[in-house]
Order: C-alpha cells, then sequence, then structure tokens
C-alpha cells in the first residue's frame, strides 16, 4: 500500500514535471487547425458514455464532447473519441493525445492542483446513495438504522457508509461483495436491506434487478462527487471554450431554449435580450470566445440543452430513469447554474 | 472313430459385450469408479438440462431490442443486434468488404500451405509471411489506391483479435529462434545481450509492458510525436512473445542430441547449414506443443489490450454491456465470446496435434 503511494506520487511528478514542457502549442488553435476535437472518454459507462447498436458514442459525457465541436466547427460530429480507463485518462490529456477529457472525472483539489489541468465544470453532480426495495418502506437515509447494507468491499463508498452512519449515530450491517453485479444480485436475494454506491451507478444496478419499479433510490446524497470536463493547462482560450460549450447547454435550459424550438426563436425573433444575446443576434460574444456568433445556436441545435441532454441519456428517456435531483437547474431546486451570456 | 469337428466360436458373455460391455468396463469396473461414475451423471443432470433450457429452449432469437427478451432465457437478441460490431468493431459498414477480403487471402494461402501435394509451398509460405501483411496494412488502414482512410483506432472486435495474435504469432517466431540460437551461441556479447533479452522480457507481465508502451511513452516522446496506439501495442507483444518462444525453441535444441550437430560438421557443413538442415527441423518438430502452448496463450492473452482500452472482441463485447439499452445480458455476451475464444483456441490445438503426427518419424518414446 506505502509502495503503491510513492508509485502514484512518483507517476504524479513525472507527470506534474511533464505536462509543463511536453505541450507548449497553442490547443486552440491546433484543433481548430485539425479540424475536430480529440475528446477522452469512458470505455463504457451507462449513460454518460457507452456505444450504441450502430457503433455511436453516447451519453451525457459525450454530448459535452459534440457540444464542443458545435461551438467551435458549427458540427457536432467533428469529434475523435479516444476510449480511455481511469489509469490512463490524465496522461492522455498532458501528453497531447486528447484535447479535452470528459470522462466522469471527479473535480477534487488534487487534481486540479498537482496533475496540470483544469476543470470546466460539473456535468454531472454525483454522490453516493442508497438503494432500496420500495417494500421496506423507507423515505430517507436517515430511517435505516439497523439495517445490513451491502457495498463493495475496498472502496471509498465503504468508508463513507461507515462514516455517515457514525455520524448519524445509527447502527448498522455491512454485507460486502467483491465487485458492482455480485452486489446488486445479494440486493435482489433479499440478502440486505440497502444497496449503497454511487447514485448514477445505483440507476444503472438497477436495472439488472428482476423487478426494477420495486426499488427506489433515495434522496439523501451522502458523499460529494462533481463530475465534470477537464483540459490541459496553459491555454485559456480553449479552457474558455470548453468552458462556455457547458455553460451554453445549461444557459439554453434556463431560457428555455431547446432543440426543437430554437429555429422558431431564431426566425420570430424573441424579444427578450438575453435570448438575442444567446442565439448571437446581438453583442459578439462568439467572437469573444474565438468562434463564431451563433456558437451557442449550434450547440443547443445540434446537441440540446442541458435538460435534454440529460433526459436523452439518463432521464426518463433512457432505460436509466434517473431524477434530475441535485442535477436539475438552480431555479428548480438543484446546482446545475451557469453564469450568463453578456 | 470320433471325429474332430470344428464348432462354431461361442459368443462372448453378453457382460462383456455391445453397450453393456463397455459401460462395465469403462465406467463401471470396479467400486469407486461406480460411485465416480454416479456422481458424475448426477452433477451433468444438474447442470446441463438447465444450460440447454437456458440457452436453448427459453431462448429468444428474433427482435431488434430488449423488448423482444421477455423469456427466462438467454437473449441471443443483444448478440444478433451487435454481432457486426463485434466482429469488426467501428470499421465503416460499407468499407467491411476489406477486411473479408484480406481475411479471405489469408484463409486460402493458409489452406494451400496447410493441404498436402500442393506445390509451391516455399513460394505460398513466403507470400503469406512477408507479403501479405503488407497488403493486409494497406487494405485495411487505406490511404492508397483511391481506398478510403480508416485509422487504426476503428478496429475492434473479432478482427482486432485475430489481427493482434496473428502478427504476435508471426514476429515472433522468426525472433524467437534467433534468440534460441544467440543464447546457445560460442559469442559471449551476443549470449549476453540474448540472455539478459530474454530474461527481462520474461520477467515482465504483458500487461506492464502494454501499459508501459500505451502511458508511459508518450510521455517521454516530444511533442507532437505521437505513435499509433495499435502499432505500440504490437510491438509490445511481439518483443514479449519472441522471449517465450526462444525458450521454448532453446528447450527443443537442446533435446537434439550432440552426435547430431557433430555428424553434420563431419559432413563438412557450416554453422548456418548445420542449424538450417539438420538441428532446426528437428528441434522445432519437437516443440511444436510448446509452441502450440504459447500461441494459444498469447491468442487468449491479447484481451489485455483492454488495459489500454484497445476494443478487442471481450472489450467490444464488455463495452456493449454498458448500453442502457442492453444492461442486463452480460452472461450472453461472456458466453458469445468464450465460445469464439473457444473455437479458434481448438482449431489451433488440433492442428499442432495434426502436424505432430505428420511428422512423426517413429522417434518419440512409448
Amino acid at each position: 500500500m506505502k509502495g503503491m503511494k510513492a508509485l502514484a506520487a512518483g507517476t504524479a511528478i513525472v507527470v506534474a514535471t511533464f505536462a509543463g514542457t511536453v505541450y507548449a502549442g497553442e490547443t486552440f488553435d491546433n484543433v481548430k487547425a485539425q479540424g475536430f476535437v480529440q475528446c477522452g472518454v469512458n470505455t463504457g459507462l451507462p449513460g454518460f458514455s457507452n456505444i450504441d447498436d450502430n457503433g455511436d458514442w453516447k451519453g451525457l459525457d459525450v454530448d459535452v464532447c459534440r457540444a464542443v465541436a458545435a461551438a467551435m466547427f458549427g458540427d457536432a460530429s467533428k469529434v475523435k473519441y479516444t476510449p480511455l480507463n481511469a489509469k490512463e485518462r490524465f496522461t492522455a490529456l498532458q501528453s497531447g493525445e486528447i484535447d479535452v477529457l470528459s470522462r466522469n472525472t471527479t473535480w477534487t483539489l488534487s487534481r486540479d492542483g498537482s496533475l496540470g489541468i483544469n476543470f470546466t465544470g460539473v456535468t454531472y453532480y454525483d454522490g453516493q446513495g442508497f438503494l432500496v426495495k420500495k417494500s421496506l418502506g423507507v423515505k430517507s437515509a436517515k430511517d435505516l438504522g439497523g439495517a445490513s447494507v451491502c457495498v463493495q468491499s475496498g472502496t471509498t463508498t465503504e468508508l463513507n457508509l461507515a462514516d455517515y452512519f457514525r455520524s448519524q449515530n445509527l447502527k448498522f450491517t455491512p454485507v460486502t461483495y467483491d465487485n458492482a453485479d455480485a452486489t446488486a444480485k445479494a440486493f435482489d436475494a433479499g440478502r440486505c436491506d440497502a444497496l449503497t454506491s454511487d447514485q448514477s451507478q445505483l440507476y444503472a444496478l438497477r436495472i439488472l434487478l428482476k423487478d426494477p419499479s420495486g426499488s427506489v433510490v433515495l434522496p439523501d446524497v451522502i458523499s460529494k462527487e462533481p463530475l465534470g470536463p477537464s483540459v490541459r493547462q496553459g491555454d485559456d482560450d480553449w479552457f474558455n471554450l470548453v468552458k462556455w460549450s457547458l455553460f451554453a447547454m445549461v444557459n439554453g435550459e434556463d431560457l428555455g431554449i431547446t432543440s426543437e424550438n430554437i429555429d422558431d426563436m431564431k426566425k420570430n425573433g424573441s424579444d427578450k435580450p438575453d435570448v438575442k444575446r444567446f442565439l448571437g443576434e446581438t453583442g459578439e460574444f462568439g467572437k469573444m470566445l474565438g468562434v463564431s456568433d451563433d456558437w451557442a445556436y449550434n450547440i443547443v441545435k445540434q446537441v440540446g440543452n442541458y435538460g435534454e441532454s440529460f433526459e436523452r441519456n439518463v432521464g426518463s428517456g433512457s432505460n436509466l430513469k434517473i431524477e434530475r435531483g441535485l442535477n436539475a437547474l438552480w431555479s428548480n431546486g438543484g446546482l446545475q447554474y451557469a453564469p450568463p451570456v453578456r | 472313430m470320433h471325429e474332430f469337428e470344428k464348432h462354431p466360436d461361442l459368443p462372448p458373455p453378453t457382460s462383456q459385450m455391445g453397450v453393456v460391455g463397455w459401460l462395465r468396463k469403462n465406467l463401471f469396473s470396479s467400486i469407486p469408479n461406480s460411485i465416480m461414475t454416479v456422481i458424475a451423471l448426477y452433477l451433468l443432470y444438474l447442470t446441463i438440462p438447465a444450460m440447454v433450457e437456458w440457452a436453448l429452449i427459453n431462448a429468444d432469437w428474433v427482435g431488434s431490442s430488449r423488448e423482444a427478451c421477455s423469456s427466462d432465457g438467454a437473449c441471443w437478441v443483444f448478440i444478433y443486434a451487435r454481432i457486426n460490431q463485434f466482429l469488426y468493431g467501428f470499421y465503416p459498414v460499407e468499407e467491411q468488404w476489406r477486411v473479408n477480403l484480406g481475411a479471405a487471402i489469408f484463409v486460402v494461402s493458409l489452406l494451400l500451405l496447410v493441404i498436402r501435394g500442393v506445390p509451391g509451398k516455399a513460394w505460398i509460405g513466403g507470400f503469406t509471411l512477408l507479403i501479405f501483411p503488407v497488403i493486409a496494412f494497406f487494405l485495411f488502414s487505406g490511404g492508397i489506391f483511391g481506398l478510403e482512410k480508416i485509422s487504426t483506432s476503428n478496429w475492434g472486435g473479432l478482427m482486432l483479435t485475430l489481427i493482434l495474435s496473428t502478427v504476435g504469432i508471426v514476429a515472433a517466431l522468426p525472433f524467437g529462434i534467433l534468440l534460441a540460437l544467440g543464447r546457445r551461441s560460442d559469442m559471449p556479447i551476443v549470449r549476453a545481450l540474448c540472455v539478459s533479452y530474454i530474461e527481462l522480457w520474461r520477467g515482465v507481465p504483458l500487461i506492464t509492458v502494454l501499459f508501459m508502451a500505451s502511458v508511459m511513452l508518450p510521455l517521454f516522446l516530444p511533442s507532437g510525436v505521437n505513435f499509433d496506439k495499435l502499432l505500440r501495442a504490437l510491438v509490445g507483444i511481439a518483443l514479449f512473445q519472441s522471449a517465450y518462444v526462444a525458450e521454448v525453441v532453446r528447450g527443443g535444441l537442446q533435446a537434439i542430441a550432440k552426435g547430431q550437430s557433430e555428424a553434420a560438421a563431419s559432413l563438412g557443413l557450416n554453422y548456418r547449414k548445420t542449424m538450417a538442415l539438420i538441428v532446426l527441423p528437428q528441434a522445432l518438430k519437437v516443440v511444436i506443443p510448446g509452441l502450440v502452448v504459447t500461441f494459444i496463450e498469447l491468442f487468449k492473452d491479447t484481451t489485455l489490450v483492454s488495459i489500454i482500452s484497445l476494443f478487442d472482441l471481450l472489450g467490444i463485447v464488455q463495452s456493449a454491456l454498458t448500453d442502457p439499452s442492453w444492461l442486463g445480458f452480460a452472461i450472453e455476451g461472456y458466453v458469445f465470446a468464450g465460445l469464439l475464444y473457444w473455437v479458434f483456441c481448438f482449431g489451433m490445438s488440433r492442428y499442432s496435434m495434426h502436424l505432430e503426427r505428420r511428422f512423426e518419424t517413429g522417434h518419440k518414446g512409448s
């Protein structure tokens, strides 16, 4: 364990020193010249990045890549996807193999501070939660006193679980398993009252149950896992574009602009000044980012606003049926909030 | 006078004949054997009907989405919907004839090599080893003769598995033989180099080699220089595999009695001819089983490339399992992948047994 830590620290140092030197060129100009965005995604995470029957990449994280391409080139399909696993993701970004990493990566201080990368925002507020059978009649995690909880062994999930119950002064019995599938099977067989994992995963595990609708994910979140895209340090223009591509999706939903009504709004002319700015009819906001003024129009038209993307990939339009929860707009009691285009 | 009259032979007792005899001889020859037979039959009874029921009787065969899979059995619709991806990865559908053509050329030249009595085997062998890889590379990746360029990141599935293992096997065999000869050489520097090479690569797990090639190498290259990921993996696999082949071949070389090379020397053959005409043909014959074992291992080890996010057969099946429209069909996916791996490995194993019989010259101790 100590060896592993030393190794990890060593890698981080190597990585950090190289990150500054290896890449000195302007990412923004390079991306523009090569004509496509190189985007690092997960090799397979249901609803976030996965391959559909036709071999196309789909998912919430994938949509961020497409939004950046739509803003840059006016064409959301100009993306080259590089599937990455957890170990190689940062190296791929640092070495220039990819330009943006959109791979369910938790935004933490150590990653922001020591890896030579910058997080550009939060695509999904994840966090550890609980899955229980509806028949148990539990409405909140606080009612789980004395329950047996299925959990994957050796994960931070397990530690968070112990911390949570201790801080709530509740008793519980952990039932540990090696992998997610075994945990879900045990829960299905009634070996435990509740199953705990990151919420996004709970919804994916729920599909594996014999009767998915008989179980429910409790609203409580007991840990913070903000997932977001990141870019290499050293090119603020590129950082800005990726950041505002995500903001444009959230702002689109905030302003009630969807991929379906956006052409109407553009044609008939909205009288709302913030919509006009968003659509690029007044002001030169695209120019400030180094792209055309209809950048936000292209994003919402081709990718959709944040809400559309969410529902299509992980929400009601998918098999996962994840509730908006923390990822609802700030005006609906969630955390999704974007600075205004002005 | 009693005349000798030949009676027809009596048939053997019924307990020694036919089905009953066979059963008695092979399954119930003693009490422990009978007990084991009964236990084995019971275990088969427990597993086989359930498996057949799941895989065949209760299975869903037709449809195009998970809604078609309503029964308790296997959902082969999942495999059917994804079969193209499992075989070709992300290779564009309208260009897949190129892969098929390449595979056809390879199969035909292999068949010509395998079938006895086809003339010009040396030429066919040379074509398969030297010219075909070049043709295949340009055919698959394109960019010339008006063929659309297809990046290696689009290669995947069974196609990638076969490319990785074929290149690994074909590149490692000659290199491994040279290393084995070098390790037995009288020249100290050559020997030291070969020994250290072999021991270095044998001492490192393949997964580490792949990881270094994929994750660490880019950090040490100047910016902008980016080797193809597949190429990095191929080089890593070939280097790694040749060390194993070298040791197997060395075993064969050591099995050949010293008298053979002394006899060759007394005929006036030089080192090269001794090796090429006398020692290696015998040594390689001896190590056919060992070589095939390493090749079968390599074929299965190619699944490790999923650690560097290349989608080989297993990788693409696993990634298909994460599609929200198909969550929960892991068993079907793994059974399918396992079956394909088994078919190829079993084929290699049968061919090696055939080769052994064909080259049998009566030296085998029995």
